[in-house]
């Protein structure tokens, strides 16, 4: 900035920085505005966490379909059950109505019991009411175990997660061959008329809304894949059809994003590569290829993760209901699929279903949070910087 | 380059293959907007096509002395629908809109709907409508010899006006669309000053220290979290913690079929939280693009920051603004995941009367009208399916035009 030297009048006020209060203001709201962002994910990580510890905390009652044989007091600590039914193992919590019991021995039919158990009234109960044990779902059998049913005492998320990443990995499978292809193809041969042409075309593809996609995949795709693998094979949901849509939905995140990275490879260096005589191939897949490596890993993984937490295809074409299966043509809800589902109809606080959406949110969360922050890793560990 | 390449100097072979190789680039590119075309096509295909038409009443034997039902006067039209329907339907017309204030054209049209009652028995495809003409009238004679086959475009007038319904012959998407344009419009009423004033904070303001970085790499992986989270995220707050604001108890609105929260206000939050981050980044890329010479020809003058911020890096940014605004609106418009989870209302025939009201949303109309099992109900979400593409085609070019405005006119 230029110093003019200003003459120094005696009526000029002192030029020593003056505190402007309505700057200030503004500026802290401004600040405000741009700290809501940070609330936005602290309410995210808070409310999933908080719900997900109520799942996990939240003892379940699975129906045994055992009853008690004959009316038994409030102080009985012994009982004979009928021999139907899912038997107890000691250690177990029981509940007969209101009461909860913990199951100390087996003797065959005899149930031996500590009544009131965690501070609950001990009644009477009359024969034929059906004995319900307690179920704690813990993170270890929420992880592996292969079965989800919460209102059956089953909480195991890897038939969600299961069917979730085999959509998205039909996705990948379409969109990184077609959207790379694509992407080299409009970098390194197509005239600028034809990039400008084709570049959009794509981009529409990427403003189509989700739910069309699904209504796409119901009404096109799967009556297609029937016809090509006979009706007896794909079933009409199936984790297939949303899989190649879901692709479909990608590929212009991948080839334009693949695009920008390659374009952004240096003339100098394919020029280099001509004088040393390769041809057009061997430049734009050994030298540009692996030179826009960073940028191309980035859009692939940002495409995984925007196909995992891809809902309405699913929601639509991959089924409704958990199934631990890995034949593509058959059906099986994914996460987001059954979050949608059961949260359908009108979900009542604090049940055993408003929990665990927030059990499935956190992993989905967790695994989306992460490809991304991998995503941006990559670009700046593996970077190349030109001149 | 491997060494071995350079020494096999086939030529002719490596051109080969880079002429293989270019035939593969090109192929993919074609399949890629291969699936586009099959995307509208697919649309087309389910939006207009033949269907057989069978009416309750034939219209004809409704002719009082030979004169047909669509001449007659306006009491004899309304003698005709109360010998056909039940007095109790005939109590809520009149307690709607008294008979007497009702034109005759309105009373045809109840005629039409309740007495006439034309239902679609079958439908066929674009595709099929067109290859297969003569076939599906052969059939239509041979199983409903009283169905008569019209051509429908399932995107009509009608269609536009009518409210939401369960019978597939009358259903509209109007409610549909009002209640898009309500969350839209209350999502944009939040996200876009918040997200421009977060985006001036981040470009002008923000010295580079620890806190102004964490907000912007949580910006940027914000913008990558599923819809559906955001969706969780507003059933926790909006509608749960925050019930008694949305659901109007707390503004002395209260009406007990929205008491739960599920309401036009929780949804245009949810959404304006999703776009948010979208928002942020292209306003912040918008004023990036400002030149540094016009904010420091500005502090020359003696302006303050914000003087400076407010006159001259805001209304030369402001196209870029709007056009990344409009590009993160068509996104939330077209959201489903996020208000079902919200638990938007689907089953609506009033249209929306303000923030507090239960709604359903284009989208989610799609969604339920494709997942029924009724292959007519997919006709209807075809229709929808365009309207919602209309909807979105009107306001990108709406940017287009409104950035080439701004870029004129400086």
């Amino acid at each position: 900035m230029a110093q003019t030297p200003i003459p120094a009048k005696p009526s000029t006020p002192s030029l020593k920085r003056k505190p402007r209060l309505a700057e200030l203001v503004i500026q802290a709201v401004l600040f405000l505005c741009g700290l809501l962002s940070i609330f936005v994910t602290v309410g995210i990580i808070y409310e999933l966490g908080k719900e997900s510890m109520l799942f996990f905390g939240r003892t379940q009652w699975e129906l045994t379909n055992k009853p008690i044989v004959a009316d038994i007091s409030s102080s009985d600590v012994q009982f004979e059950v009928g021999t139907s039914g899912a038997s107890a193992q000691p250690g177990d919590v029981l509940r007969l109505g209101d009461e909860l019991m913990l199951l100390d021995t087996v003797n065959g039919t005899t149930y031996g019991v500590e009544r009131g158990y965690r501070d609950s009234v001990p009644s009477a109960h009359s024969a034929g009411t059906v004995l319900q044990r307690g179920v704690d779902p813990s993170i270890a059998e929420f992880l592996t175990g292969t079965s989800w049913a919460p209102h059956a005492g089953q909480f195991g998320v890897l038939p969600l997660l299961n069917a979730t990443l085999m959509v998205s990995g039909t996705a990948i499978l379409v969109a990184l061959p077609l959207g790379l292809a694509s992407a080299i193809y409009l970098s390194e041969y197509a005239s600028q008329k034809a990039r400008n042409t084709l570049k959009p075309i794509l981009e529409v593809l990427a403003g189509v809304p989700t739910v069309v996609y699904g209504y796409f995949a119901l009404t096109f795709m799967t009556p297609l894949l029937r016809t090509l693998f006979g009706q007896d094979t794909v079933q009409i949901y199936n984790t297939a059809s949303a899989g190649i849509v879901i692709g479909i939905l990608i590929l212009p995140l991948v080839s334009t994003i693949s695009e920008d990275a390659l374009n952004a490879v240096p003339r100098s260096l394919r020029e280099a590569a001509y004088g040393l005589g390769a041809t057009k191939l061997e430049t734009a897949v050994r030298v540009v290829l692996p030179a826009a490596f960073s940028g191309i890993a980035a859009a692939v993984i940002i495409a995984i993760s925007r196909a995992i937490g891809e809902t309405m295809v699913v929601a639509l074409a991959a089924g409704a209901g958990p199934a631990f299966t890995f034949n593509p043509f058959e059906a099986a809800e994914t996460m987001t699929g059954h979050i949608v589902r059961i949260s359908g109809g009108d979900l009542s606080y604090d049940s055993l279903d408003y929990n665990s959406i927030f059990a499935i949110g956190l992993m989905l969360f967790v695994m989306t949070l992460a490809l991304n922050i991998f995503s941006q890793y990559i670009v700046r560990r593996f970077r190349e910087v030109y001149e | 380059m491997s060494a071995e390449m350079l020494q096999s100097s086939n030529l002719p072979l490596r051109h080969r293959l880079g002429r293989v190789w270019l035939v593969i680039f090109q192929v993919a590119l074609v399949v890629g907007i291969i699936a586009l075309c099959a995307l509208l096509f697919n649309i087309f295909d389910g939006s207009f096509g033949y269907v057989a038409v069978q009416d309750k009443v034939n219209p004809a034997t409704l002719a009082v002395d030979g004169v047909p039902l669509e001449e007659l006067d306006k009491d004899t039209l309304v003698e005709i629908l109360r010998s056909h329907v039940s007095a109790g339907l005939m109590a809520r017309y009149e307690f709607e809109k008294p008979f007497a204030e009702r034109e005759a054209g309105e009373v045809y049209d109840l005629i039409l709907e309740r007495v006439v009652a034309p239902e679609f028995v079958a439908q066929w495809s674009l595709y099929q409508s067109l290859t297969n003409a003569d076939e599906i009238r052969q059939t239509v004679a041979e199983q409903f010899p009283e169905a008569r086959v019209e051509f429908r475009s399932w995107l009509n007038w009608h269609f536009l006006r009518a409210p939401q319904s369960s019978y597939p012959e009358i259903a509209g998407v109007r409610t549909a669309v009002f209640g898009s344009l309500w969350t839209i419009s209350i999502a944009v009423l939040f996200a876009f000053p918040v997200g421009v004033a977060a985006a001036v904070y981040l470009q002008e303001y923000a010295p580079d220290n620890l806190i102004n970085r964490i907000i912007q790499t949580n910006i940027t992986n914000l913008a990558g979290v599923p819809s559906i989270i955001y969706g969780i995220l507003g059933l926790a707050i909006f509608v749960r913690a925050l019930g008694q604001f949305t659901s109007g108890i707390a503004f002395g609105v209260s009406d007990p079929a929205t008491a739960n929260g599920r309401t036009i206000l929780s949804a245009g939050l949810t959404l304006g939280m999703l776009v948010l981050p979208l928002i942020i980044i292209n306003a912040q890329e918008a004023i990036k693009a400002v030149p540094a010479s016009l904010r420091q020809a500005s502090y020359g003058l003696g302006a303050t920051r914000w003087e400076t911020v407010w006159h001259h890096v805001l209304p030369n940014a402001m196209a870029g603004i709007m056009t990344g605004t409009i590009l993160a609106i068509s996104r939330a418009i077209g959201e489903t995941a996020p208000l079902i989870v919200i638990g938007a209302s689907t089953f609506i025939q009033v249209d929306p009367e303000g923030p507090f009201s239960k709604f359903t949303t284009l989208p989610i109309q799609i969604y339920q009208w494709t997942a029924r099992p009724q292959s007519v109900f997919r006709n209807l979400a075809g229709g929808a399916s365009l309207v919602l593409l209309g909807l979105l085609l009107s306001m990108n070019a709406t940017a287009i035009i409104l950035r080439n405005r701004y870029r004129r006119s400086q």
